[in-house]
């Protein structure tokens, strides 16, 4: 096996072991980015003298757990020094002053950052088709999507450019991309990990995440990441537990739902079967599998739609033209300044974000819209609460069909906003959730969404060891090499 | 339905975002099947429901006033388009 197909964990191993040097995994994964990066297109920005340069420099015996190991960051995270776009012409040439505290504490780890992955701009969108300046292909069918909005770092751990990637998951953006690519993604519980420097969409929604190979991997990441942020008011006091401890723990006993609704008309059959399938496999071996109702299930798009646009046109109201981003030169008066670098900065997905947000805050709309949302918000929150009462974790699909070919869905904004369907849900309720691979239709991977309780992230993760350890897709991108 | 024109002019005020006329009109008409497809909402009695905007019981998070160290004004200012005299140079406000 090369050294750009192993996962952190086994590179760590090696590292460790004094088999590998920094340098061979960091030329190896260099490598891979060049051979495949071409037909991927998963990075905005790749800094590879300074990786080899940090890699050639790194010394494992004094430095952090990731010592050594290359990664990359969604270029929704500031990076001091490092251009941080966003994916919008708004802040093409934005170098930030500070770095995000996920950034930081991988830095502090002694990782290697490769380079800035490509997404939808702003975060807004579930294809990457809406990055200002390219899309992102999925490696499994490079005329298909990633996902988004984090797409090029689902993307890059897929095609074994980078072993794992941090994302941000508002509706659906880190789960979504992992399901269409074929690899981990979890989305903690809001508020677990800091969203310092992480530029904002949605405020109440926004949640760091991991990409990685496994569900190893993804538990070492999260050790890293998660934990109060006295820079980050909605962070959580908590502790931290070892999320590896979770991972032998087996599923003997647990109980597992599977809403019905999430069973529907509207996902793809071979999805369904393959997840009952894999609820098939919990029961044999141990664990409680029933099915439930989340009753309001269909309602959970709708307000999300409000809650999210609502809180974006207040986020996005700091891209003026005045302290950083897209100026518009020929402004007479403030206004026009305003309405013309914001005209000239933001792509149509985003713009259509702010309108839908501002009309649901507006006198006269904002009880019918926004805050009619926030109520039904609270509706489908107790459904979860009402579950998680007598189980402990829940199963669903990730999405309710497999990647979509790009261009698809571009026409009508409803019928993309239409494939985060399985995913809002959760980031309405602020809970955890991961998908891992369960199978393929047509060739396309298939995602598996499993859901737990507030800060429950180390139950999740000993499911999903379980299953991932008697059920691993053998199966690598068919990507070749140019 | 779609929103009217002057919907749309009104909005993108607020909202402090030049359109173009096809902007409008297509805006116009996405918002509009946008909004129908939230209407979905009014099928719910929620009158008697609270509203859910923080998930976390979480309130008033404050920390103690003590000075820390800032990033310097040169670093903090050095993405801005216009800088003049150390402070960000705007048109005419009022």
């Amino acid at each position: 096996m090369e050294l750009y197909e192993l996962t952190v964990h086994q590179l760590v191993n090696l590292l460790d072991k004094g088999e590998v040097s920094s340098r061979e995994i960091a030329d190896s994964i260099l490598d891979r980015i060049q051979s495949v990066e071409s037909k991927v297109k998963a990075f905005l920005t790749l800094d590879e003298d300074r990786a080899r340069e940090q890699a050639s420099q790194t010394c494992r015996q004094a430095g952090g757990f990731l010592q050594g190991i290359p990664y990359g960051l969604k270029d929704l995270f500031c990076t001091r020094g490092m251009r941080t776009t966003c994916a919008s012409r708004m802040l093409e040439h934005f170098v930030p002053p500070y770095d995000a505290t996920a950034a930081r504490k991988l830095a502090q780890a002694g990782g290697i950052l490769v380079g800035k992955l490509n997404m939808d701009e702003f975060a807004m969108g579930s294809s990457t088709e809406h990055s200002a300046f390219f899309a992102t292909h999925n490696p499994w069918d490079l005329e298909r999507v990633p996902g988004g909005s984090s797409g090029g770092s689902a993307a890059a751990v897929a095609a074994d450019e980078v072993p794992f990637s941090l994302g941000s998951d508002t509706g659906g953006s880190i789960r979504q991309p992992a399901s269409f690519c074929g690899v981990v993604g979890f989305r903690p519980t809001y508020g677990r990990v800091s969203r310092w420097g992480v530029v904002a969409f949605a405020s109440s929604l926004d949640q760091v995440g991991v990409f990685s190979k496994d569900v190893r991997d993804s538990a070492l990441v999260m050790n890293l990441i998660a934990g109060h942020d006295p820079l980050d008011s909605t962070s959580v006091n908590l502790e931290v537990p070892d999320y590896t401890a979770f991972l032998n723990k087996g599923i003997k006993g647990m109980k597992i739902a599977y809403p019905r609704e999430h069973f529907g008309p509207g996902v793809q059959n071979e999805i369904k079967q393959s997840v009952y399938q894999a609820l098939q496999w919990f029961e044999q071996n141990g664990a409680v599998v029933e099915e439930v109702s989340l009753p309001h299930s269909e309602y959970a798009l709708p307000a999300y739609y409000l809650v999210a646009t609502a809180e974006a046109s207040a986020n996005l109201a700091r891209f003026d033209g005045v302290r950083f981003g897209l100026r518009d030169e020929g402004a007479d008066n403030i206004i026009e300044l305003f309405s013309r670098s914001r005209a000239n900065g933001f792509g149509a997905e985003v713009k259509r974000r702010i309108m839908l947000g501002t009309y649901a805050l507006s006198s006269g709309y904002y009880d019918a819209y926004y805050l009619k949302a926030l109520k039904v918000r609270r509706l489908i929150w107790e459904d979860f609460q009402k579950v998680f009462g007598d189980y402990d974790l829940i199963i669903s699909p990730t999405t309710p069909t497999t990647a979509f070919k790009l261009g698809e869905k571009l026409g009508d904004p409803l019928t993309e906003y239409m494939t985060d369907i399985l995913t809002v849900p959760v980031n309405m309720a602020g809970l955890p959730g991961i998908s891992i691979p369960c199978g393929f239709a047509g060739g396309l991977p298939i995602g598996m969404q499993i859901i737990g309780k507030a800060f429950a992230e180390g139950t999740i993760l000993q499911a999903a060891y379980a299953f991932e350890q008697s059920n691993r897709p053998n199966q690598k991108p068919p990507l070749g090499v140019n | 339905m779609a929103l009217s024109l002057a919907e749309v002019e009104h909005v993108a005020l607020l909202a402090r975002l030049t359109l173009s006329e096809n902007e409008k009109e297509l805006f116009a008409q996405q918002l509009g099947a946008i909004l129908e497809y939230v209407d979905k909402l009014r099928e719910l009695p929620t009158d008697d429901i609270e509203p859910l905007s923080h998930i976390l019981p979480v309130f008033n998070v404050f920390r103690e006033d003590h000075c820390r160290p800032s990033p310097s004004r040169e670093e903090t200012m050095a993405n801005a388009a216009l800088v003049e005299d150390k402070q960000y140079r705007v048109p005419r406000i009022i």
